[in-house]
Order: C-alpha cells, then sequence, then structure tokens
C-alpha cells in the first residue's frame, strides 16, 4: 500500500475542492483557451456575471446549480409571483411565499444558504430592461416556458454583436446565451454563440407553432371535449360577457368556462369535460416535473461554466433529452442561418446623409423586410428617440426633426437599433431590429459595402 | 379544491392520481447523501413521495459547502444525513423524513435486513464491491434498487431488480387502434350506413375518414381476392382512387383519409414485441405469478382465440372531421366492441385465477380494463444481476462500443468508472485524488483499466489516454451541476419505476459531460 504520504498531506480545507480538481488542473478535453490554475478560479467568482433569465422551474435550479459551479455574481428577472401550482419543482419557494415575486425570493434564499454569492432579482418583464441592462452579463442563462420571451432576448443579445469588415463576428461582442426548456419527460438545453453557432431565431422552426382548432368546428361540429372547452371560451365568454375580457387566472371565470362546457358536451353526448382538463386547455398549461427541471438547468449550468472557464468541451449545440421510454439524448450540430435577421449582419439601409430622424422612421414602415411600426431607435447605446416611458419620450422628441446623419455623430456608416412593432402570423408583436445604416456620397463609404444580409 | 391537488397539478397531468398515489405509499431509502444523493431526493420530497430514510456517516464538512446545497455553514460539523434530511423535511411537511447515522458500506456488511423495510433503494457513490453485495440483499428481499454515481463529469445510473412490468407505458408516437385493414362485423355494418356518393357537398365532406377507408379497403379487397394493398404500386393506386372519390378540393375528411391511408396497409395482427411477451415462460402462471403475468396469459388465449389473431380493441378514436352525431356513433361502435373485449379478457383471467387457485376477484376491474386498453404497449424490463455483468459482460456489445465512434467515450468512462474503483482498492485513494501523484496515478489507472479489459476478455482493447487523463483530473470530485443531472436522471426513474407508468431505462446510462454523447449500455 503505497502514498500513504499523499493521504496525510491533505490539501487546505476549501468550499472550492470538488470544482478545483476541474479548474486547477490542466486537462487534454479542454477548450482552446483553457489557463487552469487559482486564477481562474478567482477571476470566476470575481469577474463573471451571469443573468438567469426566468425564476420558474428552470430558473430556481439555475440559481443553484451556478451558484454551486463557482459563479459569484448573479442577477436574476421575472415577472411572475410565486402560485400554489409551482410547488411541485420550484424548490426555492415554500406554501408561505405564495404572491411573493419569484425573482426577489429565489435570489434570497439562494444567498441564504450559499455565503459569498450575491444575487440581484429583478421583478420585472424583460422589455422593461434597458437593452444595456443585458450588454453588462458574460453570459446570459434562459429558464423560460414561452418563445416570444426567448426570442426576445435572443434578439437583445444579438444586438451587441458586431462584424468586422469581412463580416466575421467581432469577439468581443459575442454575448453568449445558454438556453433551457422542458415538458414533462422531455427537454432541451443548447448554447447559442450568436455569429458562431445558429441562435435561436436561426432555428425557429423548432418550435412549430401551436395547433389552434378551425372556429366552425367549435361552432357546428364539437367532437372532443377540448373542442367544447374552447367553444365556452371562445365563443360563448365573448357572447354573454361583451367586453368584458376572459381572465385565465380568475378561478370565477375559469368556472364559469367549465360549466358552459359542461353543458355544451352534455347536449352533444361528448364525454371528457373536467375541471382540471379545462384549465389545462384554456390555459395552455405544460405538464412539469422536478426531475426534467433540475436534469436541463444542471446541463445548461455545466456549459455556462464550460463557456466562462473553458475547462472542458462545448456542448456542439443543441442537447435534446427524453425520459418517457427509457432514455434518450442526443445532440445534434445546427447551423447558422447565414441570412438571419438577428444574428446575421444585419438589414443594410442605404441613406441620403440629410435624412431627419422621424423620416428615416417612415423608411421603417415601409420597408418591405421590415414593417416595423412605432418604432425606437438606438445608436451605440444612444437613444435616439424612444417611444416610451413618456419622460423619455419627450426628452427624445425634438430629435425627430434632426438628421439622422448629424444624430449618428456624422459617421459614413454605422449599426442603428430599432425597437418596435412588427406584425407576424397577422399578430402584432415587439422587435427588435439591427439595420447597417450607410451613408450615400460620403467619403469612406464605395460600393464595396455590400456585405450583409441586404 | 384540496390544497395538494393543486400544488400537484402540473405532475397530476402527467402521472395521474394513481401514480401519486404510488408515490405517497412508497418508503424509499437513500444511501449517501452527497449532492447527487441530495438531489435525488430533493426532486422527490418535491414531488410528494411517503417517506425517505437517509444513510450517511459523514460530517458536513467545508467541501461540501461548495456543492451540496442541502447542507449550509452553520451545520459544519453536524451529521449529514441528519442536516440534509431537514433541509427535505422543510421542502414537503407531507413527506415522512427521518435519518440514520451510519456508513452505507457498513450497514450492507452488517445489517442486511435492514433494507427489506424499502420499496426502493437510492444508492449513489458506491463502490463495487458494496454495489455487488447491496445488488444481492435487495434482489433477495425484492427490494428495487437503483445505483446513481456523479465522478468529475462522468457519471451513471444503473437499475436493479429482477423484472418490472408495465401496463400503463404512454408511448408518445404509437399507431391508434383503429382496425382499418381488419374491420369486425359492427364497423363494417357502420361504414355500410354510408354512401360515399351521397349528392349533398356537406354530407359528403363530414363523412368520417375511418368510414371511407374501411369503405374502400372494402371494394379493393373484393377486386383483389380478399388482399389489401401491399406492393408500392397497389398503394399508390389506392391513393389515387381516394383523391379520385373527392368531390371538392377543401375536403378535410379526404385529405386525412389520403394521409391515414398506411393503417389500411398496416400488418394485421400483434406486434413481434407483444409476441415475446405472450411467449415468455412466465406465461405459465401458477399460484406464485403476479397480476400481471395472469392477464398476459387471458391476453394469450384472447389472441389465440376470440380475438383473432389481434389484442383486445383500445376503444379510442383520434379527432376527425365529422358532424358531432356521426363521431359519437362512431366512438360508441370502437367503444362497444373494446367493452366486449374486456368482458373476454376478464372472463379469461378470473377462471385463470381459479385455476391456480387464487381468489378470481382478487385483480380489479379498473386493472384489467386498463391492461385491455394497453394491451398493445406492454413492457417487461428485466436487469442483470450486477456482479454478472461485472463478471461477464455481453461481450459483442461490449467490444462493439469499443470500436463504434459515438459510443468510446460512453464506454470508456464505463471502464474506467470500474477502473477506479480497483484502483482505490489497491492504493486507498481513488486516482487523482491528491495533486501530488497525477503522473503516477495515470499510469497506474490506464494499466489497471488495461487488465480489467483483459480480464472481460477484450485482450486488444485500449482506451484513449485523453480519457484516462481526464479521469484522473476529476480526482473523485463530485460536481454539483453533474450530480444534479445524474441525481435528476436517478428521480425520474424512481418515478416510472414507482408509478409503473412509462419505461424505465434498461442497461447502463453512462453520463458524459465532456461533450454530452451520453449513451446507454446494455452489457
Amino acid at each position: 500500500m503505497a502514498d500513504t504520504s499523499a493521504q496525510i498531506q491533505q490539501q487546505q480545507p476549501s468550499r472550492s475542492r470538488d470544482l478545483d480538481k476541474l479548474l486547477l488542473r490542466p486537462g487534454n478535453l479542454v477548450g482552446p483557451r483553457f489557463e487552469p490554475g487559482a486564477e481562474l478560479r478567482d477571476d470566476l467568482q470575481e469577474f463573471a456575471k451571469v443573468l438567469v433569465v426566468g425564476a420558474g422551474g428552470l430558473g430556481c435550479e439555475l440559481l443553484k446549480d451556478l451558484a454551486l459551479s463557482g459563479f459569484r455574481n448573479l442577477d436574476v428577472i421575472d415577472m411572475d409571483r410565486i402560485e400554489v401550482t409551482n410547488l411541485n419543482r420550484q424548490f426555492l419557494f415554500r406554501l408561505e411565499d405564495v404572491g411573493k415575486p419569484k425573482a426577489e425570493v429565489a435570489a434570497k434564499r439562494v444567498m441564504e444558504r450559499i455565503s459569498g454569492v450575491n444575487i440581484v432579482p429583478h421583478f420585472c418583464r424583460i422589455e422593461d430592461k434597458e437593452i444595456e441592462f443585458y450588454n453588462d452579463f458574460s453570459i446570459i442563462a434562459l429558464g423560460l416556458d414561452s418563445i416570444e420571451a426567448r426570442s426576445y432576448i435572443n434578439t437583445v443579445a444579438c444586438s451587441f454583436l458586431e462584424y468586422d469588415s469581412d463580416d466575421n463576428p467581432r469577439e468581443e461582442t459575442i454575448k453568449p446565451m445558454v438556453d433551457g426548456g422542458t415538458e414533462g419527460f422531455k427537454g432541451h438545453a443548447r448554447v447559442i454563440m450568436p455569429g458562431i453557432t445558429p441562435c435561436f431565431e436561426c432555428t425557429i422552426w423548432l418550435f412549430p407553432p401551436q395547433v389552434k382548432f378551425p372556429l366552425c368546428t367549435l361552432a357546428e361540429t364539437p367532437r372532443t371535449a377540448a373542442h367544447c372547452i374552447e367553444y365556452a371560451h371562445l365563443i360563448k365568454w365573448d357572447e354573454v360577457h361583451r367586453g368584458v375580457p376572459f381572465d385565465p387566472d380568475n378561478p370565477e371565470n375559469m368556472k364559469w368556462v367549465y360549466d358552459e362546457a359542461v353543458k355544451r358536451a352534455e347536449l352533444f353526448g361528448i364525454p371528457g369535460v373536467t375541471y382540471s382538463f379545462t384549465q389545462g386547455v384554456v390555459k395552455n398549461i405544460i405538464p412539469a416535473i422536478a426531475s426534467t427541471n433540475a436534469i436541463i438547468s444542471a446541463a445548461c449550468a455545466l456549459e455556462t461554466l464550460k463557456i466562462a472557464t473553458e475547462c472542458s468541451k462545448t456542448l456542439s449545440n443543441y442537447l435534446t433529452y427524453n425520459g418517457s421510454e427509457g432514455l434518450h439524448t442526443k445532440v445534434t450540430e445546427f447551423e447558422r442561418d447565414k441570412d438571419c435577421l438577428v444574428c446575421g449582419p444585419g438589414i443594410r439601409i442605404e441613406l441620403d446623409p440629410s435624412i431627419t430622424l422621424q423620416k428615416f422612421m417612415d423608411l421603417l414602415e415601409e420597408h418591405p423586410k421590415l414593417r416595423l411600426s412605432k418604432a425606437s431607435v438606438t445608436h451605440r447605446g444612444k437613444n435616439l428617440y424612444m417611444q416610451a416611458p413618456p419622460v423619455l419620450e419627450e426628452m427624445t422628441r425634438s430629435n425627430l426633426t434632426l438628421s439622422l446623419f448629424n444624430l449618428m455623430g456624422k459617421l459614413p456608416k454605422d449599426i442603428v437599433h430599432v425597437n418596435g412593432m412588427t406584425s407576424k402570423n397577422d399578430q402584432k408583436t415587439s422587435c427588435l431590429r439591427k439595420l447597417r445604416v450607410v451613408f450615400k456620397g460620403i467619403d469612406g463609404v464605395t460600393d464595396m459595402d455590400t456585405a450583409g444580409g441586404a | 379544491m384540496a390544497e395538494p391537488k393543486v400544488k400537484y397539478d402540473r405532475q397530476l397531468r402527467i402521472w395521474g392520481d394513481q401514480g401519486q398515489a404510488a408515490l405517497e405509499k412508497s418508503n424509499i431509502c437513500l444511501l449517501n447523501c452527497g449532492p447527487t444523493g441530495s438531489e435525488t431526493l430533493k426532486n422527490l420530497v418535491l414531488g410528494g413521495i411517503g417517506s425517505i430514510t437517509v444513510v450517511d456517516g459523514s460530517k458536513v464538512e467545508v467541501g461540501d459547502l461548495g456543492n451540496n446545497f442541502l447542507v449550509d455553514e452553520a451545520s459544519l460539523g453536524e451529521p449529514k444525513a441528519k442536516i440534509v434530511c431537514s433541509f427535505l423535511q422543510e421542502l414537503n411537511d407531507a413527506v415522512k423524513a427521518k435519518y440514520i447515522e451510519e456508513y452505507p458500506d457498513k450497514l450492507i456488511e452488517t445489517n442486511p435486513s435492514f433494507f427489506s423495510q424499502f420499496t426502493l433503494v437510492v444508492a449513489t457513490q458506491l463502490v463495487e464491491s458494496s454495489m455487488v453485495k447491496l445488488d444481492k440483499i435487495c434482489r433477495e428481499a425484492n427490494v428495487i434498487l437503483i445505483f446513481a454515481r456523479s465522478y468529475g463529469l462522468a457519471g451513471f445510473v444503473r437499475i436493479s431488480l429482477k423484472e418490472h412490468t408495465v401496463i400503463e407505458s404512454k408511448p408518445e408516437h404509437f399507431l391508434d387502434d383503429l382496425r382499418l385493414n381488419n374491420p369486425w362485423p359492427e364497423l363494417k355494418r357502420f361504414a355500410e350506413g354510408f354512401e360515399l356518393n351521397v349528392h349533398d357537398p356537406v354530407a359528403h365532406k363530414h363523412i368520417p375518414y375511418v368510414v371511407i377507408l374501411v369503405k374502400m379497403a372494402d371494394e379493393w379487397a373484393k377486386s383483389h381476392g380478399g388482399r389489401l394493398p401491399s406492393t408500392r404500386e397497389e398503394k399508390k393506386e389506392f391513393k389515387e382512387l381516394l383523391k379520385a372519390g373527392m368531390v371538392a378540393p377543401d375536403e378535410d375528411n379526404y385529405k386525412e383519409a389520403m394521409e391515414s391511408s398506411f393503417k389500411v396497409f398496416a400488418p394485421r395482427g400483434i406486434s413481434s414485441e407483444l409476441q415475446l411477451i405472450l411467449n415468455d415462460s412466465s406465461v405459465e402462471v401458477d399460484s406464485s405469478s403476479s397480476d400481471f403475468w395472469v392477464l398476459v396469459a387471458a391476453l394469450k388465449d384472447f389472441v389465440a382465440n376470440e380475438g383473432g389473431g389481434e389484442a383486445p380493441l383500445e376503444g379510442s378514436i383520434p379527432d376527425m372531421t365529422s358532424s358531432t352525431e356521426q363521431y359519437v356513433n362512431l366512438q360508441n361502435i370502437y367503444q362497444a366492441k373494446a367493452e366486449a373485449d374486456f368482458l373476454a379478457i376478464e372472463r379469461m383471467a378470473r377462471n385463470t385465477l381459479k385455476k391456480i387457485g387464487g381468489d378470481p376477484n382478487s385483480i380489479p376491474r379498473a386493472t384489467i380494463k386498463s391492461f385491455c386498453k394497453n394491451a398493445r404497449k406492454l413492457k417487461v424490463c428485466r436487469y442483470r444481476p450486477i456482479e454478472d455483468e461485472f463478471n461477464s459482460p455481453n461481450l459483442s456489445e461490449l467490444q462493439k462500443y469499443l470500436t463504434d465512434e459515438d459510443h468510446s467515450f460512453a464506454v470508456g468512462i464505463y471502464i474506467l468508472l470500474r477502473a477506479v474503483d480497483r484502483f482505490a482498492a489497491n492504493y486507498n485513494r481513488f486516482p487523482g485524488q491528491f495533486d501530488s501523484a497525477m503522473d503516477e496515478d495515470i499510469a497506474r489507472l490506464k494499466s489497471t483499466s488495461i487488465s480489467l479489459l483483459n480480464e472481460l476478455g477484450c485482450n486488444s482493447a485500449t482506451l484513449a489516454d485523453d480519457l484516462i487523463n481526464e479521469m484522473c483530473r476529476f480526482g473523485a470530485s463530485e460536481l454539483h451541476a453533474v450530480a444534479a443531472l445524474v441525481g435528476g436522471i436517478a428521480s425520474q426513474e424512481v418515478i416510472k419505476l414507482i408509478t409503473r407508468q412509462f419505461v424505465p431505462i434498461t442497461g447502463t446510462y453512462i453520463f458524459n459531460g465532456i461533450d454530452h454523447k451520453s449513451q446507454l449500455l446494455l452489457l
């Protein structure tokens, strides 16, 4: 039995006992810029700043996992309050927390248990934050259950991306994202390096739109319990409560829809309408369990650690998980869409140097690729015009009559971000677009500037 | 509505009241409450598992604060089992939580009967010798066993028990049971009540596609000596005939019929997977047989006789374009047949029970109903004793994995996780556990793994040096994120096993946190 000396020579007790093995020791299966050592660990603790978007099933796990993976500077943003139905998986919340903001309780609970970790909660909508807020983080980790929210954060993160004259992404402007999602026993985890790996928008087809029932089926030939429920919810409600919007979180409203659905089902001899099923259909409830959230969040946290330290290979770039029949995991390397409006080099717009900001905004409404109304315009983090809040609108209103060229510091060409409303599948959605503005006839611009997805 | 129902709403939508009741009745034992074990139980306690017993002999150390959320600074020096247990209790007061301050290895050695009180044991971070002993104990006592281990960026989950049978396997994609290729007389008669050439366009576009296909298939069979379309040309021709039956381009029922025409072409009778279950020797039932096998025996009888080669009808139909009345009538036809099939199976099962000397009413009707509804989806999972797998793994599979690019890391991790235990048995430490002996440990781990491969019969096989290096670098560390992932999988398997829904992992799941190319190894 050799090497008892090694056991005697115990290392100093440290919280980082296990993580140090990974961060302090050299390895062969690591990222190209992995520099093991105490400095790496200390830098991770001191400088890496991660934003966790969502403090729900994934977010709670992510905060815990990141805090126990060497990260000490975390922010969490979530607009929701805690509900009883969260408690079967969102382990940072207790019954007495119901009604409190998720972000605040989650941050507090993790800080109580792990000393040295600082978590700043943001109890607000993701759209309420200035774009620059998001630029403050080294990595953004997404624990969301909505496509719209993912799309928004993706657009924000990609808006920081700059390209050099050869259309190669400038590394220091890449804002990495790690995204997780679950449904029942299924889930995915992915790494998005804007400009290098596909962004959320490049592979938007991975999230097919929800199938809706034709209204004529609901009104004339209902066949299933869901048809009866949707009839009560989408047709009967409006007939009876003219002008009063249906509130899915109001139990009386839900009960009304349920009762109406039962009546209709009885009328047509259709089985299967229950209160629980009514809630499921009306609120489009996605079943959720603790284990899948734990698995997917852990994969995301591990990838976040790898991006920050390069201590191992990175997931490249999309992991699908299915635990319902045995266990199937698969890694797929998706490809970027080179013409992607969000992470691509941007839409090139050629403008006359004399154009005013107002005229420019009118152009955005007419532009076939944009059709963007109610635009707010920012240039290099500076607000040129803001639709809201009223204070900012008032402050920036006078810019509307000024020349865009002057407002942009007389640069011959530069990136401008516009935030506004656009129509998607007949629905108004907020969107953010990146434009490569080029002023005609100004020195330094030639016909050679034809790069990008114009 | 009662509070627990609301609290568990999102999971009740997956496993229902019955699954939840099974969880709430179960009694789980956890061995070692490091992060892997703690995270496993955390997920189960949140979901409302009945009772838990945490077994761990160690005290909370500073290093534990960096990888386990269930211990905190105030608990330094306290028994880890006690601290973890009290935090788990805080998560859900409906769960009965207790702890035993004892090293699992010692308990396995000195008190094997301890384990027989549990429904299931989750054994984390055990070394090979303890795994083998515990496996024997649990098999003897009919206690379900799950092993889980996190090791650096690697890990594994392995279930062990003699047999696990599933009625509600709930597959995601499974062909609906419409019998379009083999309609029974009532369905044929129902279809005959429709006229495909009906002049009223509204009536025409509301003929359910099931009716269209049954009628068209019948017509085809009449002109083809009783056969259904089987060759590529015939299938194409059949679809053309369907298309020709459309009177307007917007007839969704005809579009559905064309999309579903493959259901007419599908072979009749039961799947080969179900046939394997019917051929299993357990179908020869006696007084010691489980309800599942008594029902399978009845199913075998049914398929051979009343069923005419088919399993009992499932009895539900998907939504399809139709008038409400016709849809409801069609549904009733399917339900009536399913009910008749169920009664036949029930009769056979009760007779069988009588024959083997049991109470003919011992199996509840609801169970038989569920069995009939899911007869096509039955699953039987069997697990080799750990010792057998360790001593004589399936050699051809092992050799296949060793030479297959997709499996090379996973099988490397599998071998190395065994090699580190041998290393530890020989040198009293895990390879790379201490900084001072890294180079020496790498060389020793390499030779240990080579001799292990030799013993298993893979004489010329070697593992990638990079992976051996990496394993030493890991130095038996238990990283929180890896533990949360491995523990998450372990808890998911507990749920599947206890609820008897969905299909648990068979084989060993190797977690590969290096590039996430994890694999299931069947050895």
